[in-house]
């Protein structure tokens, strides 16, 4: 099976006046492409840095990583990787358009072969007729929408998305995660998904990553049976309730 | 995702009531005529009240002049006050541009040379705890009688704010931002035009809209010095004479042509900024 990820004992620390800080600890992972990877773990446990680690954002203190069968930072000049941060990270001066615009107007004139039509990605993530607005005439739930097509418009074959639905209502919370999987499902990218909610990891993830916290380590790799295509109901079963009563088990002890 | 759930757009999130719609336009109506209209009835009623205070207590034209007096002024040398106020407006105008170009050029060298911050910034400090009146003879001293202290005065006044503002503005850029330009790989060029750029446009407005006035400011007390025109020569020259309806007649003029500045100014980042979440509440 082909890998988007590889990771071979990943380590980052970081030096601040208090002293130095063990973010991450011999980290070993290997991620298929196409497949839905769930990290879950306390604050403080590496997940956002494990993510900025794939992403290029930090460069890590050991170990070796490969994404796309390449160095992060080629893959993120080929313009292989989507970003999707826990605040949308919009730019208010853009509008709708015009923000999920922006990839393709970057990046030195690059011609990116696997661009695909902000007009089809909005109607994808249910923002027609919004195109024209500001980001702060819309709600938390709309923001992500647009951040998530914006990170989908380059073609990336890898998606990072860092807690982006961890500010928004349950019910809002709901629908963009069943509306997330169709997204997947239509692009076939590889996702990695960072979350502090136990249903969410569950509910989202091929396999859910535990991670420890202090040092961030791997705890637990737990593949999740929950067959497919995931509806929200599914979250009443006995299975799914098991699973979420182990993952909050190996949670307590980490 | 959309075939899941109900679409969300303009036309399903927006019903039609017509009745309210405009009740909701007429209370803006409203709001809009008051905010208006309260300021101007407020100045009359004060123009009133001091009229009848100058003749109710008979006092006399050199110590306060009667505001009818001014309003004769101001329509009897209209022409001269004009003639008066065009070099002050270049001044102020000139001193208003080349400051402002300064301190973005200046800014925008220390957000990407730390150095240069470190070494210019105290000395761009020292230089606006001058007090404007101690710079103005200073500048007249060094470039002349002409226009050129003037708008070197109207200039400075302008830079420090600007310098600032502008420095914070390109440089307090959300972290997300730069990140996601990271993983765009977005040229140096890129990130500067269209992030930090835009990102400093509202810091540099709220300068610019102090500067409109301290340029007309500081163009005026650099006529104090040696000057024969302009409305700060002719402030003097009145004061000198106790013609103190002129002085007032000329404190008009220079203020209306300070709010007019300022207006256009306000205007043009209403136009610019119409992102900007503060000034469409």
């Amino acid at each position: 099976m082909a890998i988007a990820v590889q990771c071979e004992r990943i380590t980052v620390r970081f030096t601040t006046e208090r002293g130095t800080v063990t973010a991450l600890e011999n980290i070993d992972l290997t991620i298929p492409r196409g497949s839905f990877l769930t990290l879950l773990g306390p604050s403080g446990c590496g997940k956002s840095t494990l993510l900025r680690v794939m992403a290029d954002l930090i460069e890590p203190t050991g170990g070796r990583i490969s994404v796309l069968d390449d160095a992060p930072a080629t893959a993120r000049q080929n313009r292989e990787i989507g970003f999707v941060f826990q605040d949308a990270a919009l730019l208010p001066w853009r509008t709708v358009l015009e923000n999920v615009t922006l990839p393709l107007e970057v990046g030195g004139g690059k011609a990116l072969p696997g661009a695909r039509s902000p007009q089809d990605l909005l109607t994808l993530v249910g923002l027609t007729g919004w195109e024209q607005a500001y980001p702060h005439e819309l709600s938390g739930g709309m923001r992500q929408r647009v951040a998530i097509a914006r990170a989908l418009v380059s073609g990336p074959r890898l998606l990072l998305m860092d807690e982006p639905f961890g500010a928004l209502d349950e019910i809002t919370r709901d629908r963009l995660n069943e509306e997330l999987l169709q997204v997947w499902e239509s692009t076939g990218t590889t996702i990695v998904f960072v979350t502090h909610s136990i249903y969410e990891a569950a509910f989202l993830g091929q396999k859910v990553l535990l991670l420890a916290a202090r040092p961030g380590r791997v705890r637990e790799l737990v593949p999740v049976t929950l067959p497919t295509p995931r509806r929200l109901a599914m979250r009443e079963t006995p299975e799914f309730v098991a699973l979420a009563g182990h993952l909050r088990r190996v949670l307590e002890t980490c | 995702m959309a075939n899941q759930a109900e679409p969300v757009t303009m036309a399903t999130a927006f019903a039609e009531d017509a009745e309210a719609q405009a009740r909701f336009r007429a209370h803006k109506r409203y709001l809009a005529w008051r905010g208006r209209l309260l300021p101007v009835a407020a100045v009359a009623i004060f123009l009133l009240l001091w009229w009848q205070a100058v003749e109710i207590f008979d006092i006399q034209p050199f110590i306060a002049p009667s505001p009818v007096a001014v309003a004769k002024v101001l329509y009897d040398r209209f022409d001269m006050l004009m003639a008066n106020l065009l070099p002050t407006a270049i001044e102020a105008v000139s001193g208003f541009i080349l400051g402002n170009l300064a301190a973005i050029t200046l800014a925008t060298a220390f957000v990407y040379r730390k150095t240069m911050e470190e070494a210019l910034f105290p000395i761009a400090v020292m230089v606006n705890t001058i007090p404007v009146v101690a710079k103005a003879p200073i500048l007249v001293l060094l470039l002349g009688n002409g226009m050129e202290p003037k708008i070197a005065i109207a200039a400075i006044i302008c830079f420090f704010p600007t310098l600032v503002n502008m420095t914070r503005g390109l440089r307090d850029v959300r972290a997300e931002q730069l990140e996601l330009m990271r993983i765009l790989s977005a040229t140096p060029r890129e990130v500067f035009l269209r992030i930090r750029v835009p990102n400093a446009l509202p810091y540099l407005f709220s300068a610019l809209k102090i500067a409109a006035s301290t340029a007309v400011i500081g163009a005026i007390v650099g006529e104090w010095i040696g000057s024969t025109k302009g409305i700060g020569a002719l402030i003097i020259q009145s004061t000198y004479n106790f013609d103190s309806p002129l002085l007032y007649a000329t404190i008009v003029v220079g203020s209306t042509f300070s709010a007019l500045f300022f207006g256009v100014i306000s205007l043009a980042e209403k136009r610019l900024l119409r992102w900007n979440v503060a000034h469409n509440a």
